[in-house]
């Protein structure tokens, strides 16, 4: 469907899947577009595989991303790649914990805040969103830590060749 | 930037803010995906909610609130409403005074369920009026329309959600002026309210005439409406299949049913007479296909193998052009397991090493049902470990009969497992039996839940405790053990062969705290602690 970004974030329960999708939700709804995100979780927090579908644009009529149409894929465990990859639609976008340098992160579980910032470099949602949402969500030192990660994140990424680049539909 | 009056809320919270601004008295269920979040956002913004020791109980409080002249909401997952049906059924009857609304958050797909059972069936067979929102949007609208539907007919009335319905996030505009309604106040009515046969005659009769109105009702309704485009196809469709179909086919005519019991006959035989050729999209079982065409109204349905599991844009697309299933192989995810130091861990391992045959139960340990343990024999429903169990022990060979374990969870146990335990002690098989419950003191599969064992409510405020060994005990079970069992110690194991080869009746609890809970239970304890602090030095 056309003047619609399609983004399924991936992983295990317990990384944080719900609250990055939440987060792009809450940014992409703040910035004025129709959202839809959807998600199964129930037996989720076993450590099992979750995954969240977010959609936006001018109107969304399904909640789900129809398979092969995610214009990206956001994985935040590796292994999690393989059983999302058929989602992605040909030339859609790849973000994964490599592009990251891990190093640098401040804390393990701010790798979905950081995989974000690395997304947000193809939205038209502008930082200040971001972290307007980001402080609803995290609290005090963790707002912090996150908001580090995500400005890691958008640096890890314009450093590399990008070889997909996606219109993103503006209002 | 967004409108102030816009929120984005998922489809259980919208149905809690409507049931907020409604001022719903109070609001009650048994934890279930995918209902749960309905009652704790409710509590969270300010409602009275509470969770009943099961789904009967929980409607029950709800038909005596509306009894009483003030609105309930009653909220559980599809096989929830199995085990409230009595009530549900007697309640079309008597009828209700205040408002009475009954969610049912179905699970096609089975995401987190033990079977993929359309509840609208449910509708139709009790005999109340039936909602199904598509979005956030009218989950919300829906609960506002069908709460005044209740008060105007004085009866029960069922909101069908499903699960992408309850859990996806889509925009809601609330409602400006709605105004919270006062209690009725009590009116005895007992020609109404209690059914005996000579009163429920007439009960039945009063039923059937509401429904005659309601359908005549539904056909002027805002809740089902045509939208005409390329008359060549037409679709019917309700629910979640609404916005798949629309996205699937933007160009084609469709009927959209919101209020789909009972179902608006004439609207829909004006709409295929509109339309060249007319298909039905739903999800689930045919429903509306079977009643459309059971009216005489020629329509086409969707392949039977599109019953099973959700739809989605796909799926609609195929069925819409009567294509088979994609043939897609989708690699296989992780499988949830339980958490490293479960405590359950080390009973399957013993269960496993023991070579027992286990007839399980509900909740995260079901999965002692996987490798490594494969420590699993049955699992059927809320309740049924102890009656199964005991029913393998009376017809198995005598050393097998011998080696038959019940394992059920502390909120399944006080939810559905006394009676079975009542069983146990009234009819005890020449065996004896063995009953684990296994009590990590929440209700962990659907997010750490309280229930009546825990002492917290809802709200996780402090309340009377039920005593699981005090229950155990007064139901008369000879042998009662509590244990906690470790790593590396073996007296867990030696409890259970001795147990097994006693073939007298013995409960076994073993109790810790479930980990992802331990540091909530920390919480809650100091919210305690320092409430109690506060009192002393008031005194």
């Amino acid at each position: 469907m056309t003047g619609i970004t399609n983004v399924l974030i991936a992983g295990l329960g317990g990384q944080g899947v719900l609250t990055a999708s939440d987060l792009l939700a809450f940014s992409a709804f703040e910035f004025g577009f129709d959202v839809k995100k959807s998600e199964i979780k129930g037996m989720s927090q076993r450590g099992g595989s979750v995954s969240s579908d977010v959609r936006f644009g001018k109107k969304v009529w399904s909640p789900m991303i129809p398979p092969c149409e995610a214009d990206y894929l956001v994985v935040l465990e590796p292994t999690q790649i393989e059983p999302n990859l058929f989602m992605l639609k040909e030339g859609g976008l790849l973000i994964t914990p490599k592009e990251i340098d891990l190093n640098k992160l401040p804390g393990k579980q701010t790798i979905n805040s950081a995989l974000l910032g690395a997304l947000s470099l193809f939205l038209p949602i502008p930082v200040e969103i971001w972290f307007k949402v980001m402080s609803k969500i995290f609290l005090n030192e963790k707002f912090e830590k996150n908001k580090v990660a995500f400005l890691l994140g958008c640096d890890s990424f314009v450093k590399k060749p990008v070889n997909v680049s996606i219109q993103n539909n503006q209002l | 930037m967004v409108d102030e009056e816009k929120l984005l809320l998922t489809g259980d919270e919208a149905v809690g803010l409507a049931a907020k601004h409604l001022g719903v008295a109070l609001g009650t269920g048994y934890p279930g995906t995918p209902s749960t979040e309905i009652l704790e956002y409710f509590s969270e913004i300010g409602g009275k909610a509470q969770w009943s020791p099961n789904e009967k109980v929980a409607l029950e409080v709800g038909i005596g609130v509306a009894f009483a002249g003030a609105r309930a909401l009653v909220t559980m997952k599809h096989v929830g409403l199995n085990v409230a049906s009595d009530s549900l059924f007697a309640s079309a009857y008597t009828g209700v005074y205040g408002g009475l609304v009954i969610v049912s958050a179905d699970d096609p797909g089975l995401a987190s369920s033990q079977n993929e059972q359309d509840n609208r069936r449910y509708a139709v067979s009790a005999g109340v009026p039936m909602f199904e929102p598509s979005d956030s949007q009218e989950a919300y609208d829906f609960t506002i329309a069908a709460f005044e539907l209740s008060e105007k007919w004085q009866i029960p009335v069922l909101l069908r959600m499903t699960m992408r319905v309850c859990h996806s996030r889509t925009i809601v505009i609330p409602k400006k002026d709605l105004t919270s309604k006062n209690p009725l106040g009590y009116v005895k009515d007992a020609q109404t309210r209690v059914l005996i046969p000579a009163y429920a005659r007439f009960a039945h009769r009063r039923l059937r005439k509401k429904l005659g109105e309601l359908k005549e009702w539904s056909e002027d309704c805002p809740f089902n409406f045509s939208i005409f485009k390329d008359k060549s196809l037409g679709i019917i469709t309700s629910g979640i299949s609404f916005v798949h179909t629309c996205e699937a086919e933007p160009d084609t005519s469709v009927l959209k049913l919101g209020f789909t019991y009972p179902l608006p006959i004439k609207k829909i035989a004006e709409f295929v007479n509109q339309v060249e050729h007319c298909i039905v999209v739903e999800e689930g079982d045919p429903y509306l296909y079977e009643s459309i065409r059971a009216s005489g109204i020629n329509v086409d349905g969707k392949d039977e193998s599109y019953r099973f599991g959700e739809l989605n844009v796909e799926r609609v697309r195929n069925i819409i052009q009567k294509k088979p299933e994609s043939e897609r192989k989708i690699p296989p995810g992780k499988p949830p397991q339980l958490c490293d130091g479960c405590q359950y861990r080390i009973v399957y391992d013993t269960l496993s090493r023991l070579g027992c045959i286990v007839s399980g139960d509900i909740g995260c340990y079901t999965l002692g049902v996987l490798p490594p343990f494969n420590a699993m024999d049955t699992c059927l429903c809320m309740g049924a470990s102890i009656g199964v169990g005991l029913g393998l022990r009376h017809s198995l060979s005598e050393e097998k009969a011998r080696k038959v374990v019940s394992v059920i969870g502390d909120s399944t146990f006080i939810h559905s497992g006394i009676t079975g335990l009542v069983e146990m002690v009234y009819n005890p098989p020449p065996t004896g039996h063995v009953v684990i419950i296994l009590d990590n003191q929440t209700t962990a599969m659907t997010g750490l839940q309280e229930h009546p064992g825990t002492g917290r409510k809802l709200n996780h405020e402090p309340t009377n405790r039920v005593v699981i060994e005090d229950l155990v005990k007064a139901i008369g079970v000879k042998n009662l053990h509590i244990v906690e069992p470790r790593l590396g110690s073996d007296s867990f194991e030696k409890l259970l062969n001795e147990s097994l080869n006693k073939e007298e009746l013995t409960v076994i609890i073993a109790r810790r705290p479930c980990l992802l809970a331990s540091k909530k239970l920390k919480k809650y304890q100091r919210c305690e602690d320092v409430k109690k602090e506060v009192n002393r030095e008031k005194k």
